[in-house]
């Protein structure tokens, strides 16, 4: 710290003593210009693309306007949409299958992502090459394999119904992941632990290469147990990763859409009805998109809250 | 010599810890690449043998799938299929055998070509954008930066849904629905956070002193950034590239509601192609593969970069 404002300290003593002119020309453009250039364009694209469509949708959350009918009149209906959504029991409903959602596939990616992590940590002979290998699933279009899941979870010819029969002896045909209640969200659940435990693994894998050794050596000296050593160094080390991998899948999943969408749609029934799917039937199927602009903004309040309640935590616990 | 030079450091898992890290690991691997050799072994198979009971992991290899996957086909009577010149080609005679006649060609390449254009654009476009902005963020006082990089972050909280909304509704005003260029500034603006928040963590490891040391040396401040911090910061930006690029490729929410025909991207495509009574799942099995491959071969190209990346490497050497 002291040797960086040591050396800017010297730019600026060998600025005070140059003639402007040529320390304009030794510093080109003012270090508060350079910043502003640099962060423009991405502020510009952000406002045109996220925050203009934010305000719209707010003002359009007031309204009873149809995308579908673009000449109808349209009247402030004022909280009216606000007041239906949150009195409606199914948003609710959806609010609960989210939530549940969020929490069992986060709590088992982050329990399985930081335990191969740590595994492979351990820098056995080959380890890159399945790291590699274990990220695979991630690269693939969670569309386009929850599609193909479909095609696994069949009752009888899905390999693994098959698989799941030949494991416990029920009969294959017996069960039907998509279509039965209680298992529904359990098919959901396994299909986003299958693609994403690579996700948190590979950020939990960063945090724990971001330990220096000395720390270790420094333990080893001192005697610490490895269970010491894991508890008191290996994990609160790598918390501030793990908690970001968590931020970042949670706010995935809470917006879960496409899985869902192809595995179930919803279903059976509305079991497996998330935010987002609900979402879809008002604004795209339903066309009320002024009750679905209400929808939205009551979600994406619900995530920034939650997003901005964690990050403060995870900002504690880094500067710790 | 070899006393005390060849000793293992202290930090070394012992050799029994590495072999049962090493057989969880490789155990995990291979039960989570079951779904996706299973996708390339369907992709291979008869429409028949991929339904059978109970699943045949050896079937006859077939490219029926494949034909299936790139032609359109009608179904024709007996008399007229006997009145055709011969087959021409391996899916013409597939098809015949089938009493099916190729019409033309499917979707799938235009939609694979929109695919390539809008990912990579889009990656380009947001790494570019994300590497000036990280910058800024990290070396220079902006006022309310927390605030600032809070904002970048919070854009990515909406719903695709609720964006799409709006979204909807202003590209039909533009001009911009179901065109590339709107996918294209669409999925910057989705990974512009990403980027933005991945970048600036490799900018802030990258030391100070080497463009402090580059200024005195008469470098001005731009030099230094493009001469001393971007090749610092490679790995860094290969790694946010690879992420931007898996997400603008595989996105599906904005595509099935935004894009209908001439910017349709594949994951759209590729669930709705369906066969005769339902499904047709050699076909989507082949779409699904080729669609992966480019991924594959990417990831695998640059694993070292993508770990190296990810682990912070070049700076913490």
């Amino acid at each position: 710290m002291t040797d960086q404002t040591g050396l800017s300290g010297l730019v600026d003593r060998a600025a005070l003593v140059t003639s402007p002119v040529v320390a304009r020309r030794v510093r080109g453009l003012s270090e508060r210009a350079i910043a502003w250039l640099f962060i423009t364009p991405t502020m510009l694209l952000l406002l045109a693309i996220n925050i203009f469509p934010l305000i719209w949708t707010i003002r359009l959350s007031f309204t009873n306007y149809r995308a579908n009918r673009p000449n109808a009149t349209v009247l402030d209906v004022g909280l009216a949409n606000y007041q239906s959504i949150l009195t409606d029991p199914d948003v609710w409903a959806a609010m609960t299958v989210t939530a549940r959602f969020v929490f069992w596939s986060i709590l088992i990616q982050t329990v399985i992502g930081f335990t191969l992590a740590w595994l492979i940590d351990k820098k056995f002979r080959g380890h890159g090459l399945w790291t590699t290998l274990i990220l695979l699933p991630m690269m693939l279009s969670p569309a386009v394999v929850g599609n193909f899941w479909t095609f696994l979870y069949q009752p009888q010819i899905g390999l693994f119904n098959y698989v799941v029969a030949a494991l416990t002896g029920a009969p294959a045909s017996s069960f039907q992941m998509l279509a039965q209640v209680p298992l529904a969200p359990w098919a959901i659940v396994i299909v986003d632990t299958w693609m994403w435990t690579p996700y948190v693994m590979l950020i939990c894998l960063a945090g724990l290469r971001s330990i220096p050794d000395y720390i270790y050596e420094a333990a080893e000296v001192d005697r610490a147990s490895p269970w010491r050593q894991f508890w008191s160094i290996t994990l609160p080390m790598a918390l501030p990763f793990i908690m970001l991998a968590v931020l970042f899948r949670g706010i995935e999943n809470f917006k879960m859409f496409d899985m869902v969408n192809l595995l179930t749609g919803g279903g059976p029934g509305s079991t497996t009805e998330m935010a987002s799917i609900t979402l879809k039937r008002e604004a795209f199927e339903k066309w009320r998109t002024g009750y679905s602009s209400a929808f939205a903004i009551i979600l994406f309040v619900t995530v920034f809250g939650l997003a901005n309640i964690y990050v403060k935590a995870l900002n504690r616990v880094k500067s710790r | 010599m070899t006393g005390l030079v060849s000793a293992h450091s202290v930090v070394d898992p012992s050799p029994l810890t590495k072999r049962i890290a090493a057989i969880v690991v490789i155990a995990y691997a291979l039960i989570t690449l079951v779904p996706l050799l299973w996708i390339v072994m369907t992709g291979f198979k008869s429409p028949s043998d991929a339904i059978a009971y109970p699943p045949k992991l050896v079937a006859e290899p077939t490219l029926e799938g494949y034909c299936n996957l790139f032609t359109t086909r009608s179904r024709q009577a007996p008399e007229y299929m006997a009145k055709l010149p011969p087959a021409s080609g391996l899916c013409d005679r597939i098809s015949r055998d089938r009493n099916m006649v190729i019409a033309g060609p499917s979707n799938y390449i235009p939609r694979y070509v929109n695919s390539l254009v809008i990912a990579f654009g889009s990656t380009a476009l947001s790494v570019v954008l994300g590497t000036l902005a990280a910058y800024a963020f990290s070396r220079f006082k902006v006022p309310l930066k927390d605030d600032l990089m809070f904002f970048i972050l919070s854009t990515r909280m909406m719903p695709p849904i609720a964006v799409a909304i709006p979204i909807y509704l202003m590209y039909r005003e533009l001009g911009l629905s179901d065109t590339k260029l709107g996918m294209i500034l669409l999925y910057t603006s989705v990974n512009i956070s990403l980027a933005v928040w991945l970048l600036k963590g490799f900018m802030d490891e990258i030391p100070r002193e080497y463009e402090d040391a580059a200024m005195v040396d008469g470098y001005t401040r731009l030099q230094a950034f493009f001469k001393v911090v971007l090749p610092q910061a490679t790995t860094g930006i290969v790694a946010t590239a690879i992420f931007c690029l898996i997400f603008a490729w595989n996105e599906y929410a904005f595509a099935v509601l935004l894009t209908s025909g001439t910017a349709q991207t594949a994951p759209p495509f590729i669930p709705i192609i369906i066969g005769e009574g339902g499904q047709d799942w050699p076909a989507v099995a082949a779409g699904t593969t080729l669609f992966l491959i480019p991924i594959v071969v990417f990831t695998v190209l640059l694993r070292k970069h993508l770990l190296r990346g990810i682990t912070f490497g070049a700076v913490r050497k």
